[in-house]
């Protein structure tokens, strides 16, 4: 399914747009995970990354829908 | 209140918003800028947020506050953009009849919002820039 992700701080800096076209192969927020972590390694190297499935923390297992709001959430410091 | 903007915050605001005529008590929390971080000079630093997921995180942060303590008004007004050493970037008020729960609840709600709201910040030196990845309850230093 094409999924939109919105990116912010250095997600955003790594894959080079606010709002990314990604062509997801899998399910669930761990796959995508995976499939990010192949194409941008140095997701990998972030102390953290989590995603944000219509605005609430998902967990790997969650599955996605083509019209979840999907974003990428790098390490916060509010503050 | 919860405010999240690119203006600077108005502090005064904040505390009045968070004053109620029954509390004895108005505790703020006023977050600025620091001008060093990691041992190098800041120039200023960028803030960026998932804006409305970051409302709706604070909100949750409120309501569980308001579970713990007896929370007689609040509010929250966090700056975006590009702040330079010593401006405000954060403010938490709380009122509570007393004292005590007011220091408790105001801790809570700063506390919880640096590690669970979806706010971002990047540090700019003379000689680059890095987005901010340390854990803050962590108090090792930074490399």
């Amino acid at each position: 399914m094409k999924l939109q992700l919105k990116t912010f701080g250095v997600t955003r800096e790594l894959l080079g747009g606010r709002v990314v076209d990604w062509q997801f192969e899998g399910k669930t927020v761990g796959e995508l995970k995976r499939e990010l972590f192949s194409r941008y390694p140095s997701l990998a190297d972030l102390q953290s990354l989590q995603v944000a499935v219509n605005q609430t923390f998902a967990e790997d297992n969650q599955p996605l829908t083509a019209t979840d709001e999907v974003a990428l959430i790098p390490p916060m410091n509010g503050g | 209140m919860i405010k999240i903007t690119e203006q600077p915050i108005d502090i005064q605001k904040v505390i009045d918003t968070a004053s109620a005529p029954g509390a004895g008590a108005t505790n703020v929390f006023i977050g600025t800028v620091r001008d060093h971080a990691s041992d190098k000079k800041v120039m200023w630093l960028e803030y960026e947020s998932y804006e409305s997921m970051a409302v709706a995180e604070t909100r949750k942060i409120i309501d569980e506050a308001a579970a713990k303590w007896p929370l007689m008004g609040w509010a929250v007004s966090h700056r975006m953009g590009t702040l330079k050493p010593g401006e405000v970037a954060v403010a938490v008020a709380v009122s509570t009849k007393h004292r005590k729960e007011s220091f408790e609840a105001c801790q809570y709600i700063i506390d919880s919002l640096k590690y669970r709201v979806p706010i971002f910040k990047k540090e700019v030196f003379e000689d680059g820039a890095e987005w901010v990845s340390a854990k803050p309850d962590l108090t090792l230093p930074k490399n």
